[in-house]
């Protein structure tokens, strides 16, 4: 079977896969690293969005081999299991942002993408155009909206904590 | 999704040999619309071969009067591209409309070219704007490459490395998007440079993106929205299904058509 490496959340990681194995696979069953959630396994919820190199994908939609010797930061690396929380998920803990919480790990890595490509100072019209691809089956936008909004800006404080894993 | 062999080419000239050497494996750009019909079990490669790590094949730059983009180039690089949004916006409008954020940053406009999906949006700048498919092999014009559902003039073995649009003074898309899919229910690309005028539409086909020979005539006259005021197509040979009927496509292209006009020339 091929062996494939990858930088996941700082730490390198490797594992004996079969071709077909996705990434959302890889990070959960090899690696133990049950925040990416798969929803609807068919490219439109968003419940299993991370980041390769830098960039907000949809880990059901990408095999673990297309990764090899990538950089690959999931929810799980945004903040040290003990330490404070990231910014943006500070945020969606203040804002209520969550119900079941199922879509919230999505959320927040497609959050940090928005950030990312879109600034700190998001209107809404804006965070709801980019959430396209994320569902909340709870239906709860409104605070995620909120949420964004909020923790963008509080990422352009910076302060303590830091922005990613890498 | 049936299990593959999986291969890394670094060169355009190696992903060929691998082709050539298993005639059942497929091409893996972004994988965005191959990697779900493995999933469904509608397409089992015996491998792939990941076009990502070969050199040279993304990116987009001006060249003389045209804009070349690499096969592999994102949605997002080319929506986003400086060069495109100066010299001919109208063209950036097309991936920038494609499904959503993440899909963007990993579809490839190669992809969406070879699989030729009825309802996808690049065929239709690709044919709005005539522009040129350049393979390994040979190049291709638009009004050749498209052959039908799913499938392009793209022969055994033959791999996209580029596409080159030339620059059109005016050019827009406008589509109807369907809402949970994002695909384009119908979407028209129109173009003009010099005395050429094109006009193409996805979508509605059963047959693919075509064009529309009569509206291009009636744009010849004056290139403005007024020129199409009333027209619409017949709806004899366009996609009828849940979504909508094939007189209502036959509707929304002359709607879109308009808009496409007008924001062309806005």
């Amino acid at each position: 079977m091929p062996v494939v490496s990858m930088t996941v959340n700082g730490k390198p990681v490797s594992g004996e896969i079969e071709a077909r194995t996705l990434l959302v696979q890889f990070l959960r069953e090899n690696l133990r690293l049950t925040g990416t959630h798969v929803g609807c396994d068919t490219s439109q919820c968003g419940a299993c969005v991370v980041h390769l190199d830098g960039i907000a994908v949809k880990s059901c939609t990408t095999l673990a081999l297309q990764c090899e010797g990538a950089h690959v930061t999931t929810i799980e690396g945004l903040a040290d299991p003990d330490g404070p929380l990231h910014p943006m998920q500070e945020a969606f803990r203040e804002h209520h942002a969550l119900q079941c919480g199922f879509c919230t790990p999505g959320m927040i890595m497609a959050a940090l993408d928005i950030v990312r490509r879109r600034g700190h100072d998001l209107d809404e019209r804006t965070i709801r155009d980019e959430l396209d691809g994320n569902i909340c089956r709870c239906t709860g936008y409104h605070n995620i909206v909120k949420a964004i909004a909020a923790g963008a800006k509080a990422m352009a404080k910076g302060g303590p904590v830091r922005q990613a894993a890498e | 999704m049936y299990d593959f062999a999986f291969h890394r080419p670094t060169t355009v000239r190696q992903a060929a040999g691998l082709l050539a050497r298993n005639p059942e494996a497929k091409l893996l750009a972004g994988g965005h619309s191959l990697l779900p019909v493995m999933k469904q079990r509608l397409a089992s490669p015996s491998a792939l071969i990941d076009l990502s790590l070969v050199e040279g094949l993304a990116g987009v730059e001006q060249k003389g009067r045209s804009i070349v983009i690499g096969a592999m180039t994102r949605h997002a690089d080319v929506a986003n591209s400086r060069v495109l949004q100066e010299v001919m916006p109208g063209l950036a409008m097309v991936p920038a409309s494609i499904g959503d954020p993440q899909v963007r940053n990993r579809g490839t406009i190669g992809g969406s070219l070879a699989n030729n999906d009825p309802n996808a949006d690049y065929p239709a700048a690709v044919l709005g704007l005539g522009a040129t498919i350049i393979t390994n092999k040979r190049r291709i014009a638009a009004d050749d490459f498209f052959t039908g559902l799913f499938s392009t003039a793209l022969e055994e073995g033959e791999i996209i490395t580029k596409v080159s649009f030339p620059i059109a003074k005016k050019a827009a898309y406008e589509k109807f998007k369907h809402p949970a899919s994002g695909f384009a229910l119908v979407g028209v690309f129109v173009s003009k440079r010099g005395s050429e005028i094109r006009v193409a539409v996805t979508g509605a086909g059963a047959n693919g993106v075509f064009r529309v020979k009569s509206f291009e005539d009636a744009l010849k006259k004056r290139f403005a929205a007024k020129s199409l005021e009333g027209m619409s197509i017949p709806a004899t040979g366009l996609n009828s299904d849940i979504h909508g009927s094939a007189e209502y496509r036959a509707h929304l292209v002359g709607v879109l058509a308009r808009r496409a006009v007008a924001k062309a020339t806005a």
